[in-house]
């Protein structure tokens, strides 16, 4: 008997030009995700300076004795690299919101002829948003 | 003519006779095929030639693979240049190249009016219905591919026995406990409950959306976008009664049922015949949900 030819997985992700606007919406949804998820323990790890703080814990910061909540956080805000990352966690946490909202419609069966539509509206609202905030973060970072 | 392989024309068909002693037939047969070759090979080349002074040629890249014979289970692309005509379609330049040039070029086709759903290949990176598929609509080169996510028997050939086990797995016929009280009588349907599932009964099985779901290439499972179209089309339809639609949503919302799809709208996207698979899917999720939910 004949065998037959079966091209693997691999084959769709070389395939990425071709893929429609639900396609893209799914692959930025899930990618946004994790990473906020990720963000998420970062989260915890400064909050959880709030405690110690509340309980006296200090820090040396810039030479003078400051308590660990804040001195943590404002040695992070310090850094370059924090600026530029936190416009990068604004953009996705708002797309994230965005096309959860739209996938939210999807469920509800509201405007499915639309959908591609709105992952555009999204992606362009992201956009704006992003560049709207970069003053705000930046500001001073350089 | 399949003993031809791509690079030795001749070559092979003469080691073919060679396994016995030849007789004045077999000789005769052989020169016959060997002739056929070159007269085919000279057609290529002229029709190449062609194709190069004349722009009124398209030219298609269609995928081939035989695992029967040894010098073409190595997938490769052949290349034929097809004379266009207006109102050309992929399948006609298909089957001009499979006549004119290779016969055995292989692929599936029957009615060649998008009804009975055969010739979904991947055309440009995308399913759609050969014979419904313009080629004035296309970019040149055309690439004919098989439809992904599917084993490839031969050529444009996959196997779709999984495909048809789904469908067959949602119960894709009519069932109903409640029959009309005259021995004669219909069992009528109003016109708003056909205009609901209008949409859903044009499916064709194509599988085209079967091939487009990513979700579906990843579980083996999954009922698929068509399948869960079928059910729909009955789950919805009033005429089959209660306890009926129960048994539909019990298919239905199992786990690798409704809740395996993501909305990607891939299937949408290439359904030949413009059939709202995700609405009807989310409109089944929702059903289930409300199947479920007990407030007390």
């Amino acid at each position: 008997m004949s065998q037959s030819y079966n091209r693997g997985l691999i084959e769709d992700f070389s395939r990425w030009r071709e893929f429609q606007a639900g396609m893209w919406a799914w692959i930025f949804h899930k990618f946004t995700g994790w990473v906020l998820i990720g963000y998420l323990f970062t989260h915890i790890a400064v909050l959880s300076t709030a405690i110690p703080a509340a309980n006296g814990a200090t820090m040396m910061f810039q030479g003078s004795e400051t308590d660990v909540f804040t001195g943590t956080i404002v040695s992070l805000e310090g850094l370059l690299l924090v600026r530029i990352l936190e416009v990068g966690l604004l953009a996705v946490a708002v797309f994230h919101m965005l096309n959860g909202t739209r996938l939210l419609l999807v469920d509800l069966g509201v405007g499915l002829e639309a959908q591609d539509k709105s992952f555009y509206a999204s992606l362009i609202l992201t956009g704006a948003i992003t560049v709207a905030s970069v003053p705000t973060f930046i500001a001073g970072a350089f | 003519m399949s003993t031809q392989t791509p690079t030795q024309t001749e070559e092979s068909s003469e080691t073919d006779a060679e396994a016995d002693v030849p007789s004045k037939g077999d000789e005769r047969r052989d020169e016959k095929r060997r002739r056929a070759a070159e007269e085919r090979a000279r057609r290529q080349a002229e029709e190449a030639e062609k194709a190069a002074a004349d722009e009124e040629t398209i030219e298609l890249k269609v995928f081939r693979y035989d695992p029967e014979i040894e010098g073409k289970q190595e997938p490769r692309f052949d290349t034929f240049h097809v004379p266009f005509t207006k109102g050309m379609t992929v399948l006609d330049a298909l089957m001009y190249s499979r006549d004119t040039y290779d016969s055995s070029l292989t692929f599936r086709h029957s009615c060649r009016q998008a009804v009975c759903g055969s010739d979904a290949m991947f055309v440009n990176g995308g399913q759609k219905l050969a014979c419904k598929t313009q080629i004035s609509d296309l970019e040149e080169p055309i690439r004919v591919e098989p439809l992904p996510h599917a084993d490839v028997r031969k050529d444009l050939v996959v196997d779709l026995e999984h495909f048809y086990d789904q469908m067959e797995a949602v119960e894709p016929y009519f069932q109903t406990n409640e029959y009309p009280d005259g021995e004669l009588e219909e069992q009528r349907q109003t016109r708003e409950n056909r205009e609901k599932i209008k949409m859903s009964t044009r499916c064709i099985w194509c599988s085209a959306c079967m091939s487009s779901c990513n979700i579906a290439a990843g579980d083996n499972e999954y009922l698929g976008p068509a399948a869960i179209n079928k059910a729909y089309r009955f789950a919805m339809d009033e005429r089959e009664g209660e306890d009926i639609k129960q048994q539909r949503l019990e298919i239905i919302e199992q786990e690798h049922g409704v809740w395996r799809c993501q909305t990607q709208f891939s299937c949408t996207e290439v359904c030949p015949k413009d059939i709202p698979l995700t609405e009807h899917i989310q409109e089944l999720k929702r059903e289930a949900v409300k199947n479920n939910l007990k407030f007390w």
